[in-house]
């Protein structure tokens, strides 16, 4: 297909030279193709006209064009590196560097305000704690002293209440012991008036005897 | 007028001519050196590359603008490819490889332009850009690592018996590194743009030959041009991104010889 559409332009007169070079281009393409032998006779046409759009050789493979393209390649290519490496990427590295340092440094800044933050916080659940620990402290020693209070009255109210007790006890074996002591009197005094009904008069003494006697 | 022809875009013309070296002063003798349209786009490229870049960050912005961002971007795009290929130490070639990738890829970009000329549609240029490479690794690997940058041709844990065989297939293929790079670069750009160009010849030819008939049947080539021109764009960036990778893994060798 190169070859074809090669020949096809080689035919073409476009330009004053291109007869001529078109010539000597039609004789080597009867025997080769894409490597056209660039043989001294077709390089002298080619150069002699300075303008290789007709020369022999397919264009990228033509050796006459090969040192200026050297040539200015080593020019743009070498111009391209010192700008490169001297001007233009060491400036975007200053930038990219410059932008990292200020992060960095605004990072290390807020990490700072988030650990005063943090002590802040500790600060002051320490003291919520304390205070809580104190008030309820104080709600153990008022709960204390209500609740000694509260033990010494119920047992002074007791201790009175028993001693109440006790007296009444003691009133009450009274009044009882007291009262046995009659039984005596009135169960003679019944015996008496029993055995006058029966017997007739008997001195109270030896009925009172007779009473202990059954008694005892 | 080049009509349908797809090999007259790569003609190489003279656009004046600057000095002759050696012969003997008759016509046609020595080499000539001129300014042709390939160098006219090379200086093109360069200009573009580097006006870019340095406006753009004339401003030095904390906060960058679009094209700061953009040449940022660029920037650490090649500068993260040297570093995952060849390490830290491979950041002194950073300036060489970005030379490389952004020289390709504005090349390859103005390529896509109509009537403009590709420079790495020819064999010499890319050829000389992987010689450079070649030749830089070799004397930067012999220089830091003396001859102990042989020892890439030695993989390490490779039995003594099997070394004859391995080391002749590590020579030849590292002697056909250079070849191997150049030929990638111009012969994507290359067969892409005779694609385009025929295919678009097409269409001319189909016109001129059919009449009203050709007008519409030229749709169909018409349409695989527009694919192959988008194909042709990410083939230009790709093959700019494969030659910048391929050189620092190249660098990386020449930096840790041993593998």
């Amino acid at each position: 297909m190169v070859t074809q559409a090669y020949a096809q332009e080689a035919e073409l007169p476009a330009d004053d030279h291109g007869t001529e070079a078109a010539g000597a281009a039609d004789a080597m393409h009867v025997e080769e193709g894409v490597h056209a032998d660039p043989t001294a006779d077709t390089h002298a046409t080619t150069e002699a006209h300075g303008d290789e759009a007709h020369s022999d050789v397919f264009p990228p493979f033509d050796p006459a064009t090969f040192p200026s393209q050297l040539l200015w390649l080593a020019i743009s290519f070498g111009a391209l590196y010192i700008l490169m490496s001297k001007l233009a990427l060491p400036r975007i590295g200053g930038i990219l560097e410059n932008r990292k340092t200020l992060i960095d440094a605004d990072l290390a800044a807020a990490d700072a305000d988030r650990q005063k933050t943090d002590a802040a916080i500790a600060a002051y659940e320490a003291a919520l704690a304390e205070a809580k620990a104190k008030a309820q402290g104080i709600a153990n020693q008022n709960r204390e002293a209500i609740q000694a209070d509260l033990a010494s009255k119920r047992s002074a109210a007791e201790a009175d209440l028993s001693s109440k007790v006790s007296a009444a006890e003691a009133r009450i074996a009274q009044t009882k012991a007291e009262a046995l002591t009659h039984v005596d009197e009135i169960a003679a005094e019944t015996a008496q008036a029993v055995v006058g009904q029966l017997v007739g008069d008997v001195p109270a003494d030896s009925v009172r005897a007779a009473v202990a006697k059954v008694k005892g | 007028m080049a009509g349908t022809d797809p090999i007259h875009q790569f003609v190489i013309t003279d656009i004046f001519e600057l000095f002759t070296l050696g012969g003997d002063g008759t016509e046609g003798s020595g080499t000539t050196f001129a300014f042709t349209n390939s160098a006219l786009f090379m200086v093109l490229t360069v200009a573009t590359i580097a006006g870019f870049l340095l406006l753009s960050t004339s401003g030095k912005k904390l906060i960058p603008t679009r094209a700061q961002l953009t040449a940022e971007l660029l920037y650490e795009f090649v500068a993260g490819m040297v570093r995952s290929s060849a390490g830290t130490a491979g950041m002194k070639f950073f300036p060489l490889v970005f030379s490389l990738f952004t020289f390709i890829l504005f090349a390859n970009m103005f390529g896509m332009v109509p009537y403009f000329f590709t420079v790495t549609s020819h064999i010499i240029v890319t050829f000389a850009l992987s010689m450079l490479v070649f030749i830089t690794v070799i004397v930067y690997g012999f220089v830091k690592n003396g001859p102990k940058f042989l020892k890439l041709f030695v993989p390490a844990g490779v039995p003594g018996y099997i070394l004859p065989i391995v080391t002749p297939i590590e020579v030849i293929s590292f002697l056909s590194r250079p070849i191997s790079l150049s030929v990638r670069l111009f012969g994507n750009i290359l067969a892409g743009h005779i694609t385009l160009k025929v295919f678009t010849g097409f269409a001319v030819m189909m016109i001129a030959a059919l009449g009203a008939f050709g007008w519409a049947a030229a749709i169909l080539p018409i349409l695989m041009a527009i694919a192959l021109t988008g194909l042709e764009f990410l083939v230009g960036a790709v093959q700019a991104y494969v030659f910048a990778v391929l050189t620092c893994m190249y660098l990386n060798d020449a930096i840790h010889p041993s593998h």
